[in-house]
């Protein structure tokens, strides 16, 4: 790819044969560090690669990955799950982990070879590390310098409030959240409470403007009275809950009657943890094309300069297809569009584009045509999410590379039909559905507390809003309401509404079981 | 960048999550231990082993939406012959197409495999069970004791002196207290004697000789070893556990028990065995089988080898008197014996039975236990009253005398556990039991 013509190639390789000790680390990292600030222009939080074993990477897997977390029987189970598995040979492990924090940890295991471990620390300690540190999503909702301690003060906390309250109850509780962890994060920036000087400064502007346009005549305007009044009324009060929520963990810290204050203190815990995680969930196509792209260019970079042997090269180059393989859709293999795969080659299409574009690219994206690739990708890597980044960049080229097709299955027809194909007139439709796939609000059930009468019954109504017409999967999900119903100590009923018509298609209740968060019981 | 060796981190981080799951799902896992204990042989019961959990018992709900009805788009990849419009018919299972769609939390609705070590697995296994007669009560009267070092004392025998202790001490308390070395007091001797004896430094002399005094009369009061300093050696006695155990094994194998009957002895003895060797150190087992005469047999013979013959019950209980005089004295063995048996026996031996058990049997053992096998099929209407049989009938009036001794009658596989459970189960029921 880059054939200038000024190469210095290295004198000797980084390393040769499999076995690595630390000054290998150290050699691989430092030049591989040269090549992405140099060559590639990334910007990293500072690395710290730890070394694990086999046992503390399945003990990073039930932990949702993270190096340390307050303890609850799921993530022994998942433990007990990852480590069968393993064991009888079923499911190989990730060769690294990384985590989003200042510094950026990445965990490689020890049994990779000197190769892989180039490999991972490419991939992990700069192309994950450059998304995290620079991608819009990571830095409006994640604290990567405060997240380690945050994690050990939600520890610390959890174990302080099991010994405090019993195990059981905090067990409890923590099933309860866990339940709703999905549910648990804020879309949406809020609103930052203005402090005094802002307010007064809006209160001014409000005043002058009503000023310049004083008009008199208004005055005399009949209003309507009656009814309104009380709509209004009963829209304050729900204006005063921050009704609807679909933050429902937040509404339940804020709001639920009967939680003692170190309940709302967990539910707190559990909901900044899903925050945490949020960014992750939307960015995945991008985060591991960025990574898989980074690795690619520098593994490449190493081996153009001479500091990868060619056997290192082969083993790279195996390695790296296996990654970024797509089986297609009638293949057994295939279980999904591999994000790697579908990540890696729009990246390298970018760069494509930017520096060989066809007539079709330049119709498409006449502004890609002749930048510097570099430039390019580290904006897309900044400012985009998967479902902004295949609405935007997913080109025809890659659509007919992977021969991508739209295929509708309405539940009320009896076949499936094929809408789009890689063809001029399913190409935007294409991109368009692909992007919604990846589009959160889509994939997840929209959840909303819509209504409240705290000076009633306190029966809360959680609306489903059924996209599509697809229901709940019931029996999840009176679970779910039960650990709501109890969160929450009242009544609550949950119904599932039609977004297009607004009739209910279904409606759960659920009361809360007595004593099982509130000790009083009743 | 920092380079971390994690690898040396203690293990086992994840043990608290652990046993929050075991506590979790316990009565899962302990059924699951159950079901699995039974398909076990003799040898490897108590292993550690992996046991099936089913996945809906500890499952993590959440809201998500259902995987069928409603509009739903697919982009697949790998489009081959399809064009826009085409239809295609609905692949079972409502998936839309073709490919198998992994489930939407990655987690299959399978049971999943679950390894317990072998301590998790026999706690779990004997759960709330109790050995009656842990302590062995007539050696705890006689005078097994055994002597245990328990540190240093002030006072003591002189056969226990404890010379190194004693130096030590008095080591320390002559530097503490600056007695005069003996290589100093030869320096200031030497010394004197350098000086010439005309007596020009006759001033230096004295002030030497004035030293050597003091130093002197120093180490005469500051003794070399202080009766302070002796410390003798203490013991203690402690009555010794009887760490070891002997388990019987006397089966009937005359004609009459059939190898279902033979299948229930055999898991009634490993459970006793797996409960005897989480107790004792030690455990031995000896296999006695009889028909109208009774031997010692190794264990594959005794529950594999037919023998043919008449039953006399009483023939077995010498044998094991006979091997308990042989090779394992009461004081440091603690006996227990299992019986089983179809419940027959010839009518003339009852009483002998009954005598050797009580009079020389009995007082030997920690328990006896007794169980009576019967014919998976046998199966009696309600009201019908079976008569008892000659065992049984002998045993209950041994019983009745309150002798460590239970008894069970049991039909099918699956009433061992629960059996061997009420027998063993946590004191008050076991004598309950017992006296029943």
């Amino acid at each position: 790819m880059n054939d200038s013509p000024g190469i210095v190639r290295a004198e000797r390789p980084l390393f040769e044969g499999a076995d690595w000790e630390f000054g290998t680390i150290q050699r691989v990292h430092d030049a591989i560090e040269k090549v992405a600030l140099n060559d590639l222009g990334l910007d990293v939080y500072p690395n710290q690669i730890e070394i694990i074993s086999a046992e503390q990477m399945l003990d990073a897997y039930s932990s949702i990955s993270m190096p340390l977390f307050y303890k609850h029987w799921s993530f022994g189970k998942h433990f007990a799950r990852n480590e069968a598995l393993y064991r009888a040979g079923m499911q190989g492990l990730a060769y690294e982990v990384v985590i989003n924090s200042n510094p950026c940890i990445s965990y490689i295991m020890e049994e990779n070879t000197a190769t892989m471990q180039a490999l991972v620390i490419a991939h992990a300690a700069f192309g994950h590390n450059h998304f995290f540190k620079n991608n819009y999503a990571f830095k409006q909702w994640t604290d990567a310098a405060g997240i380690l301690d945050y994690l050990e003060f939600a520890r610390g906390y959890i174990a302080h409030c099991e010994e405090r309250y019993g195990e059981t109850a905090v067990e409890r509780l923590l099933d309860a959240a866990h339940a709703l962890m999905t549910h648990g994060v804020h879309r949406y920036p809020r609103r930052r409470v203005a402090d005094l000087r802002s307010e007064e400064q809006r209160a001014k502007e409000r005043r002058e403007h009503d000023e310049r346009v004083f008009n008199d005549l208004w005055r005399t305007v009949p209003v309507k009275e009656g009814g309104k009044e009380d709509q209004s009324l009963e829209e304050r009060r729900r204006a005063l809950l921050q009704l609807p929520q679909e933050n429902i963990l937040y509404f339940l810290e804020k709001t639920a009657p009967r939680l003692l204050p170190w309940q709302r203190e967990v539910l707190r815990i559990v909901r900044m943890i899903a925050q945490y995680f949020y960014p992750q969930q939307q960015t995945k196509l991008m985060n591991e094309g960025c990574a898989t792209y980074t690795h690619y260019r520098i593994m490449n970079l190493l081996h153009e300069r001479g500091q990868l042997t060619d056997g290192a090269m082969v083993e790279f180059l195996r390695s790296h297809t296996n990654v970024v393989f797509q089986p297609d859709f009638d293949d057994p293999r295939y279980s999904g569009i591999n994000p790697y795969a579908l990540g890696f080659a729009m990246m390298r299409d970018i760069e494509r584009m930017c520096t060989e574009p066809t007539a079709e690219d330049e119709q498409w994206f006449p502004t890609l045509a002749g930048s510097d690739p570099m430039d390019v990708l580290r904006d897309v890597w900044a400012n985009y999410r998967d479902e902004s980044f295949i609405l935007q960049y997913l080109s025809p080229r890659m659509i007919r590379e992977f021969g991508l097709f739209h295929v509708l299955d309405d539940a009320n027809e009896p076949n499936l039909r094929v809408e789009a194909i890689h063809d001029e007139r399913g190409y935007r439709k294409i991109q368009r559905a692909l992007a919604r796939q990846y589009d959160i609000a889509w994939t997840l059930p929209d959840i909303q507390v819509v209504d409240v009468n705290l000076a009633g019954d306190r029966r809360l109504i959680v609306h489903h809003r059924a996209l599509n017409r697809i229901l709940l999967e019931e029996r999840d999900a009176r679970f779910v309401l039960q650990h709501l119903a109890d969160l929450w100590g009242y009544d609550v009923l949950l119904k599932e509404v039609d977004p297009g018509t607004d009739s209910v298609l279904k409606e759960h209740a659920a009361t809360p079981r007595g004593g099982i968060l509130h000790p009083d019981g009743n | 960048m920092h380079i971390v060796d994690r690898r040396l981190n203690p293990s086992g981080k994840n043990l608290a999550n652990r046993q929050r799951f075991m506590r979790r799902a316990k009565s899962l896992i302990r059924k699951a231990v159950h079901e699995s204990s039974a398909s076990r042989s003799i040898k490897d019961a108590d292993q550690a082993g992996e046991v099936a959990l089913p996945a809906q018992g500890v499952h993590e709900p959440s809201f998500h939406r259902s995987a069928t009805g409603g509009t739903r788009d697919h982009l697949l990849p790998g489009n081959k012959q399809y064009i826009e419009g085409d239809t295609i018919p609905r692949p079972q299972g409502g998936q839309g197409g073709g490919g198998s769609e992994g489930s939407p939390d990655g987690e299959g609705q399978d049971d999943f495999r679950f390894a317990l070590s072998q301590d998790e697995f026999v706690d779990l296994f004997l759960e709330d069970l109790e050995l009656p007669d842990l302590a062995k009560r007539r050696v705890v009267d006689i005078e097994s004791v055994s002597w245990h070092r328990a540190g240093y004392s002030v006072t003591g025998s002189p056969a226990n002196l404890a010379l190194l202790r004693t130096v030590r001490n008095s080591l320390s308390r002559r530097i503490a207290l600056k007695r005069p070395k003996p290589h100093e007091l030869q320096e200031l001797r030497d010394q004197i004697a350098a000086l010439s004896p005309d007596g020009e430094d006759h001033a230096r002399r004295a002030e030497l000789e004035e030293e050597l005094a003091r130093k002197m009369r120093r180490t005469g009061l500051i003794p070399y070893i202080d009766p302070l300093d002796v410390r003798y050696r203490k013991f203690e006695s402690m009555p010794k556990p009887v760490a070891q155990a002997v388990m019987f094994c006397l089966m009937d194998v005359s004609g009459s028990m059939t190898e279902h009957m033979k299948d229930l002895a055999k898991r009634f003895y490993v459970l006793l065995y797996i409960f005897l060797k989480r107790r004792y150190k030690h455990v031995d087992v000896v296999f006695i089988r009889h028909t109208h005469q009774a031997q010692e047999v190794d264990e594959d013979t005794f529950f594999h080898s037919p023998e043919t013959g008449g039953t006399v019950v009483s023939t077995a209980l010498e044998e094991m008197q006979r091997v308990v005089d042989e090779r394992y004295s009461p004081d440091s063995w603690n006996i227990y014996a299992a019986q089983a048996s179809d419940g027959d026996n010839t009518a003339s031996d009852n009483d002998k039975t009954a005598a050797l058990l009580t009079d020389t049997i009995l007082p030997l053992c920690q328990y006896y236990a007794y169980l009576e096998v019967g014919r998976d099929s046998e199966h009696f209407p309600p009201g019908f009253i079976r008569r008892d049989s000659d065992l049984w009938q002998t045993y209950t009036t041994i019983i009745k005398s309150g002798a460590p001794m239970a008894m069970r009658k049991v039909g099918h596989r699956r009433d061992i556990y629960p059996v061997f459970r009420e027998l063993f189960a946590k004191k008050q029921q076991a004598s309950a039991g017992a006296e029943e």
